[in-house]
């Protein structure tokens, strides 16, 4: 039994993975296999049950609006597959 | 032999200066380079630079360092790759992440730096944590210590089986479903979860953001308090960690456990559950109510459903989290016409099997139309999870079940079928969905029935778990039950073919 509008493709591209047609077979067929396990989460009552985000929720966790140090600038680039001028250097975005 | 102490041992040694930090640096070194061509728990490890660290806690030494303000100092400490050491490689066991080093310390290294440790090597973990068997890294599979034809668990196997082979007095590894105690179960050592927001997150690549927590690999209950003592404590770079006073857990091993009420939820004592686990867990529940502890039945009625419900939040958090790893700014980058190619190209070169899988996965749950039904229903489940434990801690002081269902399974047994994979991590999964503490240690051992070494017995784990904050309780049954069983002493054994199996027991 599996979900029935998994569309491997579509969420592939949502993710912006690139699969091969094998990759896509495969994972599409685990994947399948996977949600109609999950599935069993709807005979779960949830009338009124608030959803947990997170175990103990902090909340307004602020600081002072202060400047601190942070990574310079080199160390920021030290990493980078394509840098200049003390930029990252990507594909062309805006035609 | 210095590599087969524990931190207590050790800072005794040194502090009495009849050891250097140097020749138990050497001794731990030596030992890798015996070892770690079968066991395979290092992705890497800079010898020069393990030797000038231990250098120079000789001269903090010489110069009269005071261990109480410094209880690691001297004391070799391995890292899962998943923490960020300055100037040290970060992979997180990928290939995506290309050659990066790290330009900061997590806050936990800043920690073990303060506190003198050692912080040598990157220890072998399944890619971006994600895995129960260490069969997931790209760069080599890690072995157990005991049968190294079995898997030493995940995602943390690295750290679990390093302190068992005692290539390291101590390791750190991080937890998410179960990623430290089942592998320190299956390796015969003590692994800790702390409760959610008790350990900084900076500078831990962030699997499931709610979920993850990093804890210690260690070879006794002693060492696991120390450690914990040491990395613990709110830190403003983590928004999620929480302002809790660190109580000193080292004084929590009183030795006395009476009046303590342990729970036995009775969901999970099920089938699948191997019956030398269940023999081996039964008896130690035997020998707590010796020492004084009672045993009461507890319900966790939600159980059942923990799994699905965390492959849905942990997979959805996943896939929010490695988003970032695109190719713009770090790592290996896989050129495109245009960046949406870059990313498609970089990342599908980049990430192995499981971890698209898990993408896919939290990326379908998040998608438009599908939120209402698989996330937020999940996180209403999750709801339900932390109240049944919430409400089982209102009867007992802990909770104790068996860490794994099996001992350690062979390599490729279960490799082939993510969903039997992600079904044995049914014992330790609820926790992190609670946020509440856990922890593991060695009750006992199985005879696998195709014993592949002359003296084969793996090691079984008891999970304790906790209230919120309430570590201390699960130290103190820990050290209990530990110092009256003989299983903490044993240490594993090598391959046949390996010297070490002559090794000479510590002094």
């Amino acid at each position: 039994m599996s979900a029935p509008d998994f569309d491997i493709k579509y969420v592939a591209h949502l993710a912006r993975l690139k699969l091969s047609p094998e990759e896509e077979t495969q994972l599409g067929a685990q994947l399948g296999n996977i949600l109609g396990y999950i599935e069993k989460l709807k005979e779960v009552d949830v009338t009124g049950v608030e959803p947990t985000a997170h175990a103990f929720p902090m909340v307004n966790v602020f600081r002072a609006d202060e400047v601190r140090p942070g990574l310079s600038n080199d160390d920021a680039l030290r990493n980078a597959p394509k840098r200049a001028s003390g930029l990252f250097v990507v594909p062309k975005v805006v035609e | 032999m210095l590599h087969r102490l524990t931190i207590a041992e050790l800072t005794a040694r040194l502090a009495r200066r009849e050891v250097s930090a140097r020749d138990a640096m050497q001794a731990c070194l030596d030992q890798v380079a015996r070892v770690d061509g079968d066991i395979k728990a290092f992705i890497s490890l800079s010898p020069t630079d393990a030797l000038a660290q231990a250098d120079a806690a000789d001269q903090a030494i010489a110069a009269g360092a005071d261990f109480s303000a410094q209880p690691l100092l001297g004391v070799p400490i391995a890292l899962k790759d998943v923490l960020a050491v300055k100037d040290q490689p970060l992979n997180c066991a990928s290939r995506i992440l290309g050659s990066f080093t790290s330009p900061y310390d997590a806050t936990v290294v800043t920690r073990l730096k303060a506190a003198g440790a050692i912080i040598f090597g990157r220890l072998n973990m399944d890619e971006f944590a994600m895995g129960s068997s260490t069969e997931n890294s790209a760069f080599q599979t890690t072995r157990n210590p005991w049968d190294t034809s079995r898997i030493p668990g995940g995602s943390s196997g690295g750290s679990a089986a390093a302190v068992a082979a005692d290539e390291c007095i101590a390791s750190l590894g991080s937890d998410t479903g179960g990623s430290i105690r089942q592998p320190a179960a299956l390796c015969g050592c003590v692994g800790l979860k702390p409760t959610y927001g008790r350990v900084s997150r900076y500078g831990l690549v962030a699997f499931a953001s709610s979920l993850d927590q990093i804890g210690p690999f260690t070879k006794d209950v002693r060492d696991a308090a120390t450690l914990l003592e040491v990395i613990s404590g709110h830190d403003p770079r983590d928004a999620t960690s929480i302002p809790q006073p660190v109580p000193r857990y080292t004084q929590a091993l009183t030795g006395d456990i009476r009046g303590l009420r342990l729970g036995l939820p009775k969901e999970f004592m099920v089938g699948g559950l191997d019956p030398e686990v269940k023999r081996a867990v039964d008896a130690a529940v035997t020998h707590l109510q010796s020492l004084g502890a009672t045993v009461h039945e507890v319900s966790l009625p939600h159980t059942d459903h923990d799994v699905a419900v965390y492959y849905i939040i942990a997979t959805a958090e996943a896939s929010a989290n490695l988003a970032r790893f695109d190719g713009v700014r770090y790592g290996a980058r896989v050129e495109g016409a245009d960046p949406l190619e870059m990313y498609g190209n970089t990342r599908g070169a980049g990430f192995g099997a499981e971890v698209k899988r898990r993408i896919i996965l939290g990326t379908y749950v998040l998608s438009s139309g599908y939120y209402d039904a698989y996330y937020l229903r999940a996180q209403k489940v999750r709801t339900l999870i932390r109240q049944d434990y919430l409400r089982a801690f209102e009867q007992v002081d802990a909770i104790i079940t068996p860490t794994t269902p099996t001992p350690a399974f062979r390599l490729g047994e279960k490799a082939g079928d993510p969903l039997q994979m992600y079904l044995s991590d049914i014992f330790t999964i609820g926790c992190n969905l609670a946020g509440i503490p856990g922890l593991s240690l060695p009750c006992g051992f199985a005879k696998p029935s195709q014993p592949s070494t002359l003296n084969s017995q793996l090691p079984i784990g008891l999970q304790l778990l906790g209230k919120p904050f309430g570590e201390e309780t699960l130290l103190r049954l820990a050290h209990a039950y530990e110092q009256s069983t003989p299983w903490h002493r044993e240490h594993a054994l090598c391959p046949p073919a390996n010297p070490c199996m002559s090794d000479t027991p510590p002094d």
